[in-house]
């Protein structure tokens, strides 16, 4: 009996060690040995300071940007930090709405973000893509659909005073296909984007 | 459905195949103490590992000596990582300067994380410190895992015994699981998810400043060592609260194809060491086949209903066709990078298996897309199920399977060579009621309970689903969540933690019991009157049983959650 209790203890401390703190910190070591980017997290420098990470969406509300999907992560609310307020693309706290198919508080959300966005894209001639109007899972989707994409590209090209064609021309570029031509969905990552359109044509 | 969707399904059905078997055929020689390759490489280890913590590896066990090795061994794991969990404000690496874990969520978690389920009632990257994550779920990630295979080992093994006392040694069954099987593996793996661009670090979050000038602070930590064990431990439990969905644990279309294999791989290959161990390769096939079908009509119906999409979003003027310029479907918490198609196959595996790792929100889904996973959760965890407990469950399921063609005919039942008698038949019908009496019983409580109803987010049908899928993913130590449900309450916290230590240890303790009154019989060679096990009659009488006895005793409340839900959502009524 005591022999058994011995044994217990000292099992679960000798795997503490090997797979809490060895496996985990080797692992760190060779990672970042061996893949430095990614290991620290894919960030992206500009002028010496990051500005978010390629794999991290962030929340792009100005006209002269293409927009990524709504994001339902939240944050405390400064002045009272019991209660949580909406705060997009929070990449400390991710989180997704977990709202049911049939909730009438979804279709209501989903119904004012297609207003919103024909609101903002008068121009806009194709479908409303799903993906623009629902929430990620992670909250943090660094992608949107090539149809998302293109939604949006009317308004970014009159906001920007640059040809229609120009656009479609540097999003075809950023179109990601499925990966090995089978897996995942083609995908636009939108930060990589968007930097992309700053470089080529800047914002007047 | 698209037929590219279609391809990614075979393409991935193929590749766990394929590799299982030979991962199989290797831990069959590991458990059996085989020399090879690698018991020359780490032996040494091995033997080292024993002398540190007194255990004399010749020392066979009989199964009430091998149930209080691991029941001790496993209560020691609970108390250190509450320990940890409690005093994490206190100990060194604490990146974000988190908080000590109020009692309840730490004795939520650390039973979820002891009993391979890894339910979460709390978000990763904002509850917990870097050490916290490193020494108490990564470590049980290993150890639960370990757990659950030397039960599977040990069943296997009565079953290859003649008139045996002992089932073998579960320190042993367990170390060589960590050493030679999870550790290697998750080494590799973790090293393949950082190229994909899964961070490995001690850093501080980052202060990102975004190219529309707002201020952003993204987690870090080791996360790629944690997730390559949660997917092959099939724990589940998520460094970050988006689990397998952020961008960050899986970020991309082939991360998420090797994540899916890696939360499968070990328990398909289990079915095939189970086949070469009782040295009749058929029978591990036949249960291999009956799985594999179960997963695949799963994966399909899944798929099918989130392809379809939500009819309130049609009536809104919203594309849901999918090409190849747009996903399509029901994109309510999913990613565009996995689409429908691989949200749906992740959703199917991972509770097929006891994973519980997401990678879209089940919540989120279709009823019917939603009711797949549910399903599979009431089927006690056989369609592959998690390392070792699956493997378990479906032998249990054999026995009543076996009994119950042994009645139609009048002949003592019999599966590989060992007479089923009534002891064992007892046993393995006990552990299946656990099931429905956790999931049913506890459920139920919680929504009569005001403290219980408190949890529930969604209203109308789909709030009860939210309940039923909490128990029925703590009680089959799945992990996965209708996450709406707020279960971080001093309520769900213990009932919760309740189903998770009736749904890992009161199916363990008599699994063993059925072992060790199996390798106590004697092996009869088969006759002319013996129900072969390892043809098709048998895979079909198998999958009705699993359906039939598993199943149906939960019809009725599915009929009141997710049935009646996509009813409304056909005939347009939302909640």
């Amino acid at each position: 009996m005591f022999r058994q209790l011995k044994q217990a203890i000292l099992a679960t401390l000798v795997l503490t060690l090997l797979c809490g703190l060895a496996y985990p910190l080797a692992m760190t070591g060779l990672a970042g040995f061996l893949f430095p980017k990614q290991a620290h997290g894919s960030l992206i420098d500009k002028d010496g300071k990051v500005i978010g990470s390629t794999l991290i969406g962030q929340s792009f509300v100005a006209p002269q940007y293409f927009h990524g999907r709504p994001s339902a992560t939240t944050d405390s609310d400064p002045n009272d930090s019991t209660k949580q307020v909406p705060a997009p693309y929070n990449a400390a706290s991710s989180n997704a709405s977990n709202a049911a198919p049939t909730a009438k508080s979804l279709v209501a959300d989903v119904g004012d973000r297609v207003a919103a966005l024909k609101a903002e894209n008068p121009d806009a001639q194709l479908p409303i893509p799903v993906d623009l109007v629902t929430t990620s899972a992670s909250g943090l989707d660094p992608h949107i659909s090539p149809a998302a994409a293109l939604y949006q590209l009317p308004r970014v090209a009159k906001a920007r005073g640059v040809a229609e064609t120009d656009l479609t021309r540097l999003v075809a570029t950023f179109t990601e296909p499925r990966s090995l031509g089978v897996l995942g969905e083609a995908r636009v990552n939108v930060l990589d984007l968007n930097l992309a359109l700053d470089r080529e044509f800047p914002a007047r | 459905m698209t037929p590219v969707g279609i391809l990614q399904i075979i393409l991935f059905c193929a590749t766990v195949t394929l590799t299982a078997i030979p991962l199989g055929l290797y831990m069959a020689r590991i458990y059996q103490g085989e020399r090879s390759w690698a018991s020359v490489l780490l032996g040494p280890v091995e033997r080292g590992l024993y002398r540190l913590c007194g255990i004399r590896p010749d020392q066979e066990q009989r199964w009430t000596s091998y149930a209080f090795s691991l029941l001790a061994f496993n209560l020691a794991g609970i108390l250190v990582m509450y320990a940890i969990l409690r005093l994490q404000a206190w100990l060194p690496l604490n990146p974000a300067a988190e908080s000590a874990v109020p009692p309840d969520l730490a004795f939520n978690t650390a039973i979820s994380f002891a009993t391979n389920t890894n339910w979460q009632n709390y978000g990763g990257e904002s509850t917990m410190s870097t050490l916290s994550q490193m020494l108490g779920m990564t470590v049980h990630n290993f150890t639960s895992a370990a757990t659950g295979m030397s039960v599977a080992v040990a069943l296997i093994r009565a079953f290859s015994r003649r008139s045996a006392k002992t089932v073998g040694n579960f320190y042993v069954d367990a170390f060589r699981s960590i050493l030679y099987v999870l550790l290697p593996l998750a080494v590799v793996y973790t090293l393949f998810l950082v190229w994909q661009g899964v961070p490995q670090n001690l850093d501080s979050y980052v202060d990102a400043t975004t190219l529309e000038g707002a201020k952003q602070v993204i987690a870090q930590g080791p996360v790629a060592s944690q997730d390559a064990i949660k997917l092959l431990g099939t724990n589940g439990g998520g460094f970050f609260n988006a689990n397998s969905a952020h961008p960050y644990e899986n970020p991309s279309p082939l991360s998420n194809f090797s994540q899916m294999w890696a939360l499968l791989v070990v328990s398909a290959a289990l079915v095939f060491a189970f086949g070469k161990m009782v040295k009749d390769s058929r029978q591990g096939r036949a249960l291999f086949i009956a799985m594999g079908l179960m997963l695949v009509v799963g994966a399909g119906v899944c798929y099918w209903a989130e392809a379809e999409g939500n009819p309130f979003f049609g009536a809104l003027g919203i594309d849901q066709t999918a090409s190849d310029q747009a996903p399509g479907g029901n994109m309510e918490g999913k990613e565009v990078r996995f689409g429908v198609a691989n949200s749906a196959l992740f959703a199917t595996i991972t509770t097929d298996t006891s994973c519980g790792a997401v990678n879209a929100m089940h919540d989120s889904f279709t009823p019917i897309g939603g009711l797949v996973p549910m399903a599979n959760l009431m089927l006690n965890e056989v369609i592959f199920g998690g390392v070792g407990a699956g493997l378990h469950g479906m032998i249990v399921f054999v026995i009543v399977t076996v009994f119950i063609a042994g009645l139609m005919v009048g002949r003592t039942p019999e599966y590989l060579g060992k007479k089923m008698e009534s002891k064992e038949v007892k046993l393995a019908v006990l552990t299946i009621l656990v099931f429905p009496l956790s999931i049913l019983g506890l459920g139920a409580l919680t929504v009569v309970v005001p403290a219980g109803l408190a949890a529930i987010a969604a209203p109308g049908p789909h709030g009860l689903s939210e309940a039923l899928y909490a128990y029925a993913s703590t009680t089959a130590n799945n992990g996965s969540a209708f996450a709406g449900f707020s279960g971080n309450s001093l309520y769900q916290n213990s009932m919760l933690g309740l189903a998770m230590l009736i749904g890992r240890f009161l199916v363990i303790v008599p699994t063993l019991a059925i072992a060790g009154s199996i390798a106590g019989k004697k092996i009869v060679p088969p006759s002319a009157g013996t129900f072969p096990t390892h043809g098709t009659l048998f895979i079909v009488l198998l999958i009705a049983v699993v359906i039939v006895v598993g199943g149906l005793t939960f019809f009725p409340v599915l009929a009141l959650g997710p049935i009646v839900e996509q009813l409304a959502l056909v005939a347009g009524t939302s909640f």
